[in-house]
């Protein structure tokens, strides 16, 4: 069964995003921490909105448990073996660049879009993944081309 | 802080926890997993996204109907997305980077638990990346 940890790694997921709406009703997407705890050092008008420091809080400690989250499965299931990756640093960098560009322009990512809207049946979340989906297949098809 | 800012506290981070610990098992904090899928090599993140938004979709539409408010708030909040030219731009922008790095957000973010430095380099460009775009921003 190579694809059951899909499924439950799938289910973990979407049980951490339904836990926090059922005890606080918050919609916990992820992209929006990289903007709302920018709130807490640069003052311009754009990061001082209400969106960002009225959540930057909640948003931070929900990030935080992501890292615990990471750590736990890292010291469990995973054994402490050493984690890396053979992409190179300039493409991590880069194509992180438009990823937090992108998914802050674009109010969401994978899971502020893809779970959290398509989980509440939101059609422009739809598009914003078939927008995504579709320049991702392109842009990792060509990069696998060219190397 | 009071009790019950307290609970909602521990609550929010025992969903973080859950998330990240899931996208751990799914594979999604590594980069190789997310490419080889973009690449049509590997379809498993067909079903991570699947189960993801199937618990999600059921959360979602049960919870307002059984329950008043949350369990430790006082409403449960909507987020509507709208679909204009910064959606579709941020979202072509998105999937170029992810793309490129297969590296989103949320792996970002909990790879860092997982002692993969590595995806410091992308962690870094999406903090970036969302300073750059705030900086540009009109409001």
């Amino acid at each position: 069964m190579a694809w059951l940890h899909y499924l439950w790694g799938g289910l973990l997921i979407g049980a951490g995003t339904g836990l926090l709406y059922v005890f606080t009703g918050r919609i916990g997407g992820m992209s929006t921490v990289f903007s709302s705890s920018w709130s807490y050092v640069v003052q311009r008008p754009f990061f001082q909105q209400a969106r960002f420091t009225d959540s930057r809080n909640w948003r931070l400690v929900y990030a935080a448990g992501l890292v615990l989250g990471g750590l736990m499965w890292w010291l469990g299931p995973a054994g402490g073996a050493p984690q890396t990756t053979a992409v190179p640093a300039w493409q991590l960098l880069v194509g992180g660049f438009f990823v937090g560009y992108g998914a802050r322009l674009g109010n969401g990512c994978t899971s502020g879009h893809g779970i959290c809207g398509m989980g509440s049946l939101q059609l422009p979340s739809l598009y914003a993944v078939l927008t995504f989906m579709a320049t991702a297949f392109l842009t990792a098809n060509v990069m696998r081309w060219l190397a | 802080m009071n009790a019950l800012q307290i609970s909602r506290a521990l609550i929010t981070l025992a969903a973080g926890v859950l998330f990240g610990f899931g996208l751990s098992v799914a594979t999604m904090i590594q980069p190789e997993v997310v490419l080889n899928f973009l690449t049509f090599k590997d379809f498993g993140l067909m079903l991570v996204m699947g189960s993801g938004v199937l618990v999600v979709l059921l959360t979602y539409q049960l919870a307002p109907r059984l329950l008043r408010q949350p369990l430790l708030d006082n409403h449960f909040h909507v987020h509507p997305s709208v679909w204009n030219r910064d959606t579709l731009v941020g979202a072509a922008l998105f999937g170029v980077g992810w793309g490129l790095c297969g590296v989103c957000p949320g792996p970002a973010i909990a790879a860092l638990g997982t002692g993969n430095w590595d995806l410091l380099w992308a962690l870094g460009g999406i903090a970036l990346g969302a300073l750059v775009q705030g900086l540009r921003a009109k409001t």
